[in-house]
């Protein structure tokens, strides 16, 4: 082979284009597409193709050495200037121009910045890149300088790959290039890790580099053909040798820096800010690549992808990018759709694509393009994303963009890809490496998001009594003690049938609620509507509406919680299921106020009871609150269940209700009413396992945990007797005739459990507060926009 | 439409003041400025009750023959202060309302960046923006 002496400049983009031909890795191009491509790029005719091919001994190898490709390339550059091809040319020729490379297909925009910052020092670009007035060629001639020593370290990386713009295009016809080049880069790129892309973008957050600058002027023109650099460039390239495409503010810096910028770092950060900055066709629009690099930025700030970024850590890591601090806070403006001083994935995406852009010469937009703006609905997740928007019931935009806060969240998590090799890169941020306070900070904000917190909005439940009841044990059983506390939201929501509609509204709420919305009327499985709500407590984080539209695709309506109402829920609430129960069902179901209602007849408890004693028999679950269910009637009508045979359920089931409220009350003599309930409690184990479930499943789990618990504040006997008996309960979930001893087991267990449910809905209780304080904002912040579209009209 | 805006900080400076450019700024600069005097009767008249009864929005502070001026303040002793031309069909209460409100809620955006830092000019495009839909329209 002729021995080829190339300058640096070329040595870079040929290596550059050697790089990303070589997909293989194994530095040698086959005959492949991307050779071909190439070569068509270069538009030349295709018998010249052929000579060169045939000149360059890729004919006789049957594919391309890195020395086969940089004479084919230098014989492209001669044939592009018309000279006639010759193996001699090559050496011969002196300043020949680089090969020009034509990219047809419309890739995507991509701001090709400069990836060959020295190959716009040449002069020959200068027509291409509109360069900002301020850079001169004095930077990039450092620049290249610099690159000069880079280029061999470019050599052995694999991954640049150089979409050929043609330098010499004309700025008009260059963005189209580039374009081009984006796409196809991007085509070439998405082979490849994304890395570069976050690896350069990454650079400019690092101290101003020579390179960069170079780049950066590139960048800023948005025009530059970087003839190279296509492909992401690895950031393994890029990193080490930092360069920073970025900081077009500081020229001076990068000078000083320019030791090791590597083209190809400058080119791959130029790659990224040519692809990150979108082309022409939409300026905004995030490439896949793109986002998986700003993902994987965000989970360097904060591991839970569903979760916030909080304002001050998006601050740090903003600053990095050594924007204007307006400029950075107009980006803020623009990126934090719910304005809530934190970012999401989103929010965060569309800031980070903001600031690259403006990086790169784009000057920011007044308002957020609509490629940027929080999608309501994933692209690809629609198992939760789901119309919504009628529960939702708001029209604002940042409503809407939040519940696809949530849906995307799936998706993402779905479709990234493990850009290892980008992560040690984007290391580069030193500062970053703070994260350990940030990831303090997402605690406290993942907190809501927590699945296990199980923020269920109330939802308006259509209740067929017996139906839901059943659901609801059956919901309570299967489900997790997670989804414990969400029962007894869940069973508010009957009652509440108002409150639902509010809750729509609400961010979080959205997400469980719209579920619970949705699936109101047909509670399902047990596990579906946890494991929405789980997904729902995903979009806790003020992406409400996003929620909503997810549940809105009929998931399995929530658990319902169970019917038994904390202590906060009225007493009343139990006794009215127990009422309702007996009586014709209602939906809405009158949400008594917390103050206890006058205790009901014994009769009325033991009725409850006894409704109970068939929830248990009904609800073969072994978990906690179905049992207590069966327990806690038992449990609070020690007097009257002796009164009261087996017999009528309906009667029982109502007295149990209003019994347990007032062996709530009646803190005297818990005592003996254990004792006597444990025995009514057999009793009742056979009647209520005779009873048929009937509406009162609802209220009558209420009152009994209700009464366990006031038992259990009551007292703290009872247990030592009673562990037996709760033994034996929990062991039998079946509608088993129970013993005395198993019924004080049980009594012991439902005390218990009623505890836990207790405490579950008072933090429930305190979640929905907070709630529905956000959703009022919301509400008034609506209203607020309201008014602005309205026209003033006096005004 | 008002035909000045302005935010005053806690310790009355002024955070973000804005007037129609036609007439004479610095006038509507001493305005705001006496206002706060108005504005600080208002809000230490409420005495004990603070916050709690205190409304935010004080109404109309003074008015000239030229001009009315409204003011408005937050909890955190933020003041926004509106002048608007008397020659206007006067504007009803509910609308002065509404713009203060919007102000607030802007401002409150404002306060969120974590780029603003507290007690900087607020320099923000959708801030200016909003007012810029308060302020009349200049012929």
């Amino acid at each position: 082979m002729e021995s080829l002496t190339l300058t640096d400049v070329e040595q870079k983009y040929y290596s550059d284009l050697f790089v990303y031909c070589d997909t293989d890795n194994t530095k040698k191009v086959a005959s492949n597409g991307r050779v071909l491509d190439l070569f068509r790029a270069a538009q030349l005719p295709s018998e010249v193709v052929l000579q060169i091919t045939e000149l360059c001994g890729a004919t006789r190898l049957g594919h391309f050495g890195r020395s086969q490709f940089y004479i084919a390339l230098k014989l492209i550059a001669v044939a592009q200037s018309g000279l006639p091809l010759r193996v001699e040319s090559l050496n011969s020729v002196k300043d020949l121009p680089l090969p020009r490379f034509v990219v047809a297909k419309n890739e995507q925009e991509a701001r090709h910045t400069a990836l060959y910052p020295d190959l716009e020092n040449q002069g020959s670009y200068q027509g291409v890149i509109p360069r900002p007035p301020g850079r001169g060629q004095v930077k990039k001639v450092s620049t290249h300088e610099v690159i000069q020593p880079c280029v061999p370290t470019v050599e052995p990386q694999p991954d640049t790959t150089s979409p050929v713009v043609s330098p010499h295009h004309s700025p008009p016809l260059s963005p189209q290039a580039w374009r081009k080049h984006k796409r196809q880069a991007s085509g070439g790129n998405v082979e490849r890790q994304p890395v570069v892309v976050a690896g350069a973008v990454w650079t400019p957050f690092r101290d101003a580099q020579s390179g960069a600058v170079v780049a950066s002027d590139g960048m800023w023109s948005a025009h530059s053909p970087p003839p190279v650099q296509e492909s992401w460039v690895s950031l393994k390239d890029i990193h080490p040798p930092s360069s920073s495409t970025l900081p077009p503010m500081h020229p001076s810096s990068v000078q000083e820096n320019s030791s090791i910028r590597t083209l190809a770092s400058a080119t791959a950060s130029n790659e990224i800010q040519r692809q990150s900055s979108s082309g022409y066709d939409d300026p905004w629009k995030i490439t896949d690549e793109q986002r998986q690099y700003y993902i994987n930025q965000f989970k360097t700030i904060q591991p839970d992808l569903n979760a916030f970024i909080p304002g001050s850590a998006a601050k740090e890591f903003f600053t990095k990018s050594k924007l204007p601090i307006l400029e950075l806070s107009h980006i803020w403006e623009l990126s934090d759709f719910d304005k809530d001083g934190a970012l999401t994935l989103d929010e965060f995406c569309a800031a980070f694509h903001l600031v690259v852009a403006r990086k790169n010469g784009y000057d920011l937009p007044e308002k957020l393009p609509e490629s940027l703006m929080p999608k309501l609905i994933d692209l690809d997740d629609s198992a939760e994303v789901s119309d919504q928007a009628p529960d939702v019931g708001y029209s604002g935009s940042p409503v809407e963009v939040t519940p696809n806060k949530s849906p995307s969240m799936p998706s993402l998590n779905q479709t990234w890809p493990d850009l290892n090799q980008g992560n040690e890169q984007w290391e580069t941020f030193s500062e970053r490496s703070s994260s350990s306070q940030t990831l303090t900070q997402f605690d406290s904000n993942i907190a809501p998001a927590d699945p296990d917190t199980a923020i269920v909005h109330p939802v308006p439940i259509r209740m067929t009594p017996s139906k839901i009841h059943m659901q609801e044990m059956e919901l309570k059983r299967t489900g997790s003690d997670h989804t414990h506390p969400t029962s007894p939201l869940m069973a508010k929501p009957p009652e509440h049938s108002d409150e639902p509609k509010l809750a729509t509204t609400l961010k979080f709420v959205s997400a469980n609620s719209g579920d619970a919305y949705s699936s109101s009327d047909s509670y399902t499985s047990d596990q579906d509507p946890i494991t929405s709500i789980v997904t729902r407590q995903r979009s806790h984080s003020g992406t409400s509406p996003e929620g909503l539209k997810v549940v809105a695709a009929p998931p399995p309506p929530p658990p319902r919680p169970h019917p038994s109402h904390s202590r906060s829920s009225s007493l009343d609430m139990n006794r009215t299921f127990a009422a309702v129960s007996t009586g014709p069902q209602q939906a809405g179901v009158v949400t008594y106020p917390p103050a206890v209602p006058p205790r009901p007849l014994p009769t009325q408890t033991s009725g409850t009871h006894s409704g109970h004693r068939s929830d248990e028999g009904l609800a073969a679950h072994s978990t906690t609150s179905p049992q207590q269910i069966p327990e806690q009637p038992n449990f609070a009508d020690f007097s009257q269940f002796q009164a009261f045979a087996a017999a009528d359920q309906p009667g029982d089931d109502g007295d149990k209700q209003p019994e347990s409220l007032p062996v709530e009350k009646s803190s005297d003599g818990p005592g003996p009413l254990r004792t006597i309930k444990s025995d009514s409690q057999e009793e009742r184990a056979t009647a209520i396992v005779n009873t048929t479930k009937g509406p009162i499943m609802a209220p009558p789990p209420k009152p009994v945990r209700r009464r366990l618990k006031s038992e259990d504040e009551l007292q703290d006997e009872a247990p030592p007797p009673m562990s037996n008996v709760i033994a034996t309960v929990l062991a039998t979930q079946a509608s088993i005739p129970r013993s005395l001893g198993k019924d004080k087991k049980a009594i012991q267990a439902s005390i218990r459990r009623n505890k836990e449910t207790n405490t579950v809905l008072a933090r429930l209780n305190s979640e929905l507060q907070q709630q529905l304080k956000d959703l009022l904002e919301e509400r008034i912040s609506l209203e607020v926009q309201l008014e602005q579209l309205r026209p003033f009209s006096h005004l | 439409m008002a035909v000045c805006i302005a935010v005053i900080a806690k310790e009355n400076y002024p955070l973000y003041i804005r007037s129609v450019p036609t007439q004479n700024e610095l006038k509507f600069h001493y305005t705001v400025h006496t206002s706060l005097d108005v504005v600080e009767e208002k809000i230490s008249a409420v005495g004990k009750a603070m916050a709690d009864q205190r409304e935010l929005y004080l109404g109309l502070l003074y008015p000239t023959e030229d001009y009315k001026v409204y003011g408005y303040v937050t909890n955190s002793k933020v003041k926004f202060v509106i002048v608007v031309d008397s020659s206007n069909a006067s504007l009803r209460d509910n609308e002065i309302r509404s713009m203060f409100r919007k102000l607030h809620n802007s401002f409150t955006d404002v306060m969120c960046n974590p780029f603003y830092n507290p007690g900087d000019t607020i320099r923000s495009k959708a801030f200016d923006g909003m007012v810029s839909t308060m302020m009349v329209q200049t012929s």
